[in-house]
C-alpha cells in the first residue's frame, strides 16, 4: 500500500509543476505592463522604474521563473492589484464559501442519484423514467437552472434569499442548481454499474447460500457497484467547481468563482494567477484521493500497483 | 426500451435540424434586426407585436433567439472542428511515433486535465481577448484533449496490426501509413466522439457568454441573453426562461443524438439494450 501512494505521489509532482509553469507564462504572456496596471499610464517614470525593480520584472527570465518557484514553495502568491491585500488571503477568505456550497452539492447528488439509481436497476417503467430525467439533467445548464430555481423558489414562493450567503437557508438553492448535473451523471454510472453486477454470478451463489435477495442485494452487489461511481464522483470535483463559478455568479455567493470573475474584470493578474492554481491543486487532489480511495475499497488494484 | 429511445432520437434529430435551419435563415425569420432598441417598449411580455416579448433595451426577443442560435451553432461548429483535427493529428502522431513526442502529449493532457475546463477558457478569453476567434480557440483548447487521447489509443493499437506492418515493408513513411491506413481506422470512432461531444461544447460557449467573456455585444448569443435575463429576473423573466429553455432544448438534442451514436458503434451495448 505504501508503494502504491508513493507512486500515486510522484504522478502528481510533474502535473502540478506544469500547471505552476503554465500560470506563469501566461502571466508573462500577458498584454499590457504590469507596472502600466499598477500606476496607470501616466505615472512618472522614476516611480516606473523603482517598481519594475522592485518586481523582478528587468532581470533575465529564467530568473524569474525561479523567483517565482521560490515564493510559491513559500506560499508567497503576490499581492492582489485591486485591493493590495495579499493573493493568499484574498483565497483563503474565498475558497471556505465554494467547499460548502461544493461539499452541499456533493451531499444533494449522491442523495438524489442513490435512490433514483437503485429504482433503475429494478428494470421497468422506472428505468426508463430515469433515464429521461439523468438525460435532462445532463442537458440543463447550470445557468437555465438557477434563474428557474430563484423565480419560483425565492421570487413566486419567497421561502429563500435571492442573494449572497450570509441567511440562514441561502445556500440551499445555489447547492441544488450545483448538484442537478452531477447527480445525473452520478446515476447514469451508477444504474450501469448496478445493472452489470445484478447478473453476476456471486449473486447467485449468495442468494444460494440462503441470503434474502435485499441482503444479497446490499452486502455484495451494491459494494462492487459503488467503485465506479466512486471514482467518478472524485473526477467530478473539477466539474464541480466550473459549475461553482457559473453558479456563483446566478447567486451573488462571495466564492471563488465571484473572485475569479472579479479579478478577469479588472485585470488583476496575480489574484487570477493564483486562483487557477488552487483550482489546479484541487483538481489534483481530488484525483489523487480517489486514486487513493480506490484502491483502499479494490485491493486487486492495490496488488497490481 | 427500444422503441423509446427510437423517439427521443427522431425527436432529437428534428430539433437539431430545425435548429439548424432557424439559425441558417435567421436573416429571414426575425422579424426585427437583432439590435433594434425601442425604449418606449422595453421588458414587455410576449404579445401579437413581439411574440417572445422584448429585453432590457426594447429589442425583439424572437429576432435574437435566433441569431443567437446562429452564433451558438457557428461557435460549437468551428471549436468542435479545429479541436477534432488538432486533437486526432497530434494523438494520431504521438501514438504512431511514440518517443519523446508521446512524452510531451502526454505532459501536456496531465497538466490540461487538471485544470476545469471552463477556468483554462477563462484564462485564454483573459489573455488573447474576447470576440469570436478568441471564442473558438477557448473552447477548442480545453476540447481538444478528449480527442487527443482516443487518436493516441487507435494509433497505438493500430500500429501494430498486419496491414501496417505490410506498408512499411512495402517503403511506406510514417506520414502515409498515418494518412492511408491509421487515420482511416481511426476517424468513425473519433467522429461519433466528436458527435457526442457537441453537447458539452455547446454548453462551455454559453457558459462563457453568460459570464461575459463570449461574443460581444451588441451580437446577440443565448447565454449573453440568460445573463441579461438573470439581472432582469424580477421585472420580466420571460428574458431567462426563453434563452434558458431553447439551450436546454439545444443541448438535449445534441446529448440524445450522441448518445445514440454511441450506442450504435458498441455492439455490446446495442445488445444489451435489446435484451432488456
Amino acid at each position: 500500500m505504501r508503494g502504491y501512494v508513493a507512486g500515486r505521489l510522484l504522478l502528481f509532482l510533474p502535473a502540478m509543476l506544469g500547471v505552476v509553469t503554465l500560470v506563469f507564462f501566461l502571466g508573462r504572456a500577458l498584454p499590457g505592463d504590469p507596472v502600466d496596471l499598477m500606476l496607470g499610464e501616466g505615472a512618472p517614470a522614476e516611480r516606473r522604474e523603482e517598481l519594475r525593480r522592485a518586481l523582478h520584472l528587468d532581470d533575465p527570465l529564467p530568473m524569474q521563473y525561479g523567483r517565482y518557484l521560490w515564493d510559491l514553495s513559500r506560499g508567497r502568491l503576490g499581492v492582489s492589484l485591486r485591493t493590495r491585500r495579499p493573493v493568499a488571503e484574498e483565497l483563503a477568505a474565498a475558497l471556505p464559501q465554494t467547499a460548502r456550497l461544493a461539499g452541499a452539492a456533493l451531499g444533494l447528488a449522491v442523495l438524489l442519484a442513490l435512490p433514483a439509481a437503485l429504482a433503475s436497476a429494478r428494470g421497468g417503467a422506472a428505468r426508463r423514467w430515469v433515464r429521461a430525467a439523468t438525460s435532462a439533467g445532463l442537458s440543463l445548464p447550470t445557468f437555465f437552472l438557477g434563474p428557474v430555481l430563484l423565480l419560483v423558489f425565492a421570487v413566486w414562493q419567497p421561502w429563500f434569499p435571492v442573494s449572497g450567503a450570509d441567511e440562514p437557508g441561502a445556500w440551499f438553492l445555489p447547492a441544488v442548481t450545483l448538484a442537478v448535473p452531477t447527480s445525473a451523471l452520478l446515476c447514469r454510472l451508477l444504474s450501469a454499474s448496478l445493472s452489470e453486477e445484478m447478473g453476476r454470478e456471486y449473486l447467485t451463489a449468495a442468494r444460494a447460500r440462503g441470503l434474502g435477495e435485499g441482503t444479497a442485494f446490499r452486502r455484495h452487489g451494491l459494494r462492487n457497484a459503488l467503485l465506479p461511481a466512486v471514482t467518478v464522483l472524485g473526477l467530478q470535483l473539477g466539474g464541480l467547481l466550473t459549475g461553482a463559478i457559473l453558479t456563483e455568479r446566478i447567486f451573488r455567493w462571495p466564492g471563488l468563482g465571484t473572485l475569479v470573475l472579479g479579478a478577469i474584470g479588472s485585470r488583476d493578474y496575480p489574484v487570477l494567477q493564483g486562483a487557477v492554481l488552487l483550482f489546479a491543486l484541487l483538481t489534483l487532489a481530488a484525483t489523487l484521493a480517489t486514486d487513493l480511495l480506490y484502491g483502499f475499497l479494490d485491493p486487486r488494484i492495490r496488488r497490481d500497483g | 426500451m427500444a422503441r423509446g429511445g427510437g423517439v427521443s432520437r427522431k425527436a432529437a434529430a428534428a430539433l437539431v435540424l430545425a435548429w439548424m435551419a432557424a439559425a441558417a435563415l435567421a436573416p429571414l425569420l426575425a422579424p426585427a434586426p437583432y439590435a433594434g432598441q425601442d425604449l418606449e417598449h422595453r421588458l414587455e411580455g410576449p404579445s401579437a407585436r413581439a411574440w417572445l416579448g422584448t429585453d432590457d433595451l426594447g429589442r425583439d426577443v424572437l429576432s435574437r433567439a435566433l441569431y443567437g442560435a446562429r452564433v451558438s451553432l457557428a461557435v460549437t461548429a468551428a471549436a468542435l472542428a479545429i479541436a477534432l483535427v488538432a486533437g486526432t493529428l497530434l494523438g494520431a502522431a504521438a501514438g504512431y511515433w511514440g518517443g519523446l513526442l508521446d512524452q510531451a502529449l502526454g505532459r501536456t493532457v496531465d497538466v490540461l486535465l487538471a485544470l476545469p475546463g471552463i477556468l483554462l477558457a477563462i484564462a485564454v478569453v483573459a489573455y488573447v481577448g474576447r470576440g469570436f476567434s478568441p471564442l473558438v480557440l477557448a473552447l477548442s483548447a480545453t476540447a481538444w484533449v478528449g480527442y487527443a487521447r482516443v487518436a493516441r489509443a487507435l494509433a497505438l493499437s493500430l500500429r501494430g496490426r498486419d496491414f501496417v506492418t505490410a506498408s512499411r515493408a512495402c517503403g511506406a513513411g510514417g506520414v502515409h501509413v498515418l494518412r492511408r491506413h491509421i487515420l482511416p481506422h481511426a476517424l468513425g470512432i473519433l467522429w461519433v466522439q466528436a458527435a457526442a461531444g457537441a453537447a458539452s461544447v455547446m454548453l462551455a460557449e454559453a457558459g462563457l457568454s453568460f459570464l461575459g467573456l463570449g461574443i460581444q455585444p451588441p451580437h446577440p448569443s443565448w447565454g449573453e441573453m440568460l445573463a441579461t435575463g438573470c439581472d432582469c429576473l424580477l421585472e420580466a423573466p420571460h428574458l431567462a426562461l426563453v434563452p434558458g429553455a431553447l439551450l436546454f432544448s439545444a443541448v438535449w438534442a445534441l446529448n440524445t443524438l450522441g448518445e445514440s451514436l454511441s450506442e450504435g458503434m458498441d455492439p455490446g451495448r446495442r445488445h444489451r439494450v435489446d435484451a432488456v
